[in-house]
């Protein structure tokens, strides 16, 4: 498929671009220096601030997948792309920082699947470990294809030039810095975006006559159809743009999805695992909700104001003619309405550097994970930290290698977040259920964690495969042959999460549990939590917790 | 802390400070030779180069490299 392209650099823009690269590369060779044992390389060293840590907790969710993805979503099915931002990120993140933190914090694990091996011994976290590292690689890809994707329409410049120039740019990065130069590109790339990003809504809200002249026009131009209310519309699933029913937004993706994805995919816990202490741990995920919630304005209100301001119509990619233009290229083609010389720069960066951080983010947990939790345990298990940190540098760049084969596999879905949102209900819903049970329930075993695991992941593939072979199992599993792909996730993630769960505690049941002394440090109620120490009320992540759930509340309130 | 690294918040500033001026500067050439975008005419590149600018000059004072002994 051949598009013109959107817009054309000038040299201020050529400029801002390679000053971008420019300057990853030369933090990353100083911080090279810093990146010598494992836990430099892997964790940063356990040495980054609440807020250093909350941004790149944040900025590694928050690449151009994000950006483009969400976006295009936004245009595809209205605000209710809103949900993953509030509803379906801000509970999981305060329930990341007081419930959860304290354990990953304490058992000092690298990663989640280090927790599920201390928690449930080595067959569910090689599980565990293996569809992570198959997960990362495949979401490498997506962010990849993301790229592509920018390049072709927005500058027209070759592909595979684009792709390896950026990818040879952060697997040199990451190789040379480890944990810390992806945390220090990512809060790098935090600013980028924000400061690339913003300036569409504002200017997009002027053009329109604020937000009731773009309802106005939204509705001009899509008769008969809602785009703009969050919830009112989710009684019936024929009454909103993507077939969805509240309780696939409040169980599915509320209590399930976002459950697993904030609080155990590793890529993000990996970030808040380097906090310096367990204060900064615990305050991490709750000041990362407050700009979190933020974020729509500069990924949802763009695909909204696309619906009233573009010309033509956007399509799906799979339905693209010649001269027409798909969803996933909203963000772009609002980039070229409002953006000359200069700014276009900044928002092409902001958009490059997305990708990058977000490249970096997958390729330094799938070390990580690969180091030790697969070649640790299973391949090498005595061996100095050098050999380690060693093994970390060469599975950055092969990890690099394969995602760069996996950004095809990325193109046969209608809208990104299909794809992305297919994985989560794959590999990170039954996870959430495996993690949860552990922490909670001391009766949880070995066998029980495992076998749960897999019947979960099981399960979630089999429902996937059941309704592209035959489609009229939608109704079962989605409750409604209207339900649109990300419904049809949510429910996916929703079953294969409680079937989890389920064989989970019938195998515990029927199993040895561990004794509770085997447990201290890793199970509610096994565990004494250490002190926060002593902090003013401002000073005290459940006092943050509190007002950021306020806060969502009366989010939901206004555009209800 | 087992060693000192400059705050990544400098970086930031940095970065900031250059983009603020290099893009008030297209903005200001803008004026004899307007950009064929919407609302061109807000100059926007002028202000928003301007705030990048001012926030980086900030942030590059506020967490600019310490002397290490």
């Amino acid at each position: 498929m051949t598009t013109a392209r959107v817009i054309s650099l000038a040299p201020v823009d050529i400029a801002i671009i390679a000053i971008y690269f420019l300057a990853v590369l030369a933090i990353g060779f100083y911080l090279k220096r810093f990146a010598q044992s494992g836990e430099d390389f892997f964790l940063a060293g356990r040495e980054m601030t609440a807020w250093v840590a909350g941004l790149a907790f944040l900025s590694a969710n928050l690449g151009s997948l994000e950006l483009l993805g969400w976006a295009g979503s936004a245009y595809q099915y209205g605000i209710l792309a809103a949900h993953w931002y509030w509803i379906g990120a801000i509970p999981a993140m305060v329930f990341l920082g007081i419930v959860m933190m304290p354990f990953y914090y304490i058992s000092k694990t690298h990663s989640v699947p280090g927790y599920l091996q201390l928690r449930y011994g080595n067959g569910a976290s090689g599980l565990s470990a293996g569809s992570f590292a198959l997960m990362t690689i495949l979401m490498s890809g997506v962010n990849m294809y993301a790229m592509a994707v920018v390049m072709k329409v927005v500058l027209g410049w070759n592909i595979h030039f684009s792709i390896w120039v950026s990818s040879l740019t952060v697997g040199v990065y990451v190789v040379m810095g480890g944990l810390y130069s992806a945390i220090f590109n990512e809060v790098l790339q935090f600013f980028l975006i924000w400061f690339g990003a913003l300036l569409i809504p504002v200017l997009g809200l002027m053009e329109t006559g604020g937000w009731k002249g773009m309802v106005a026009r939204i509705q001009a131009n899509f008769p008969g159809q809602d785009f703009t209310h969050l919830w009112s519309t989710l009684g019936r699933h024929a009454d909103n743009p993507m077939g969805m029913h509240w309780t696939g937004i409040v169980f599915g993706l509320g209590a399930v999805l976002s459950m697993g994805y904030w609080t155990t995919d590793f890529l993000v816990v990996q970030r808040v695992l380097s906090a310096k202490d367990m204060r900064s741990a615990k305050m991490a995920p709750i000041l990362a909700s407050f700009f979190k919630m933020a974020v729509p304005l500069i990924v949802i209100l763009p695909g909204l104001l696309a619906l009233a301001v573009l010309p033509d119509k956007l399509v799906p990619e799979s339905a693209m003619q010649a001269g027409q233009h798909s969803y996933n290229e909203v963000l772009p083609l609002m980039l070229a309405r409002y953006f000359g010389p200069g700014l276009l720069g900044l928002g092409v960066t902001a958009l490059v550097a997305g990708f990058m951080a977000g490249m970096a983010g997958n390729v330094s947990a799938f070390a990580t994970v690969w180091t030790y939790d697969l070649y640790r345990p299973y391949i090498r298990k005595t061996a100095p930290d050098a050999h380690y940190v060693a093994m970390g540098r060469w599975c950055t760049v092969i990890g690099l290698f394969i995602s760069i084969g996996t950004a095809y596999l990325a193109m046969g879905f209608e809208s990104i977040m299909d794809y992305v949102q297919a994985l989560f209900s794959f590999f990170i819903a039954p996870l959430f259920g495996t993690v949860l049970l552990g922490m909670l329930w001391p009766r949880a075993t070995k066998a029980g964690g495992f076998w749960g695991l897999l019947a979960g992941t099981g399960s979630s593939i089999a429902m996937f495969f059941a309704v592209k072979a035959n489609p009229s199992f939608l109704s079962v599993i989605a409750l409604s042959t209207e339900a649109k792909p990300l419904a049809e996730d949510m429910y996916r993630a929703l079953w294969s999460c409680l079937f989890g769960v389920i064989v989970t505690v019938v195998v515990s049941l029927m199993t040895k549990p561990k004794p509770a002394k085997e447990l201290e440090g890793l199970v509610y109620g096994c565990t004494i939590i250490p002190s926060e120490g002593k902090a003013g009320l401002l000073g005290r992540p459940i006092f943050w917790a509190g007002v950021s759930i306020a806060l969502l509340i009366v989010i939901q309130i206004i555009f209800w | 802390m087992k060693h000192y690294i400059i705050p990544v918040w400098f970086f930031v500033g940095l970065l900031l400070a250059i983009y603020g001026v290099l893009i008030c500067a297209s903005g200001i050439m803008e004026y004899s030779e307007p950009a064929k975008t919407v609302l061109s005419e807000l100059h926007a590149p002028v202000w928003w180069g301007g705030v990048l600018g001012l926030i980086g000059v900030v942030y590059c004072v506020a967490f600019r490299p310490k002397r290490h002994s």
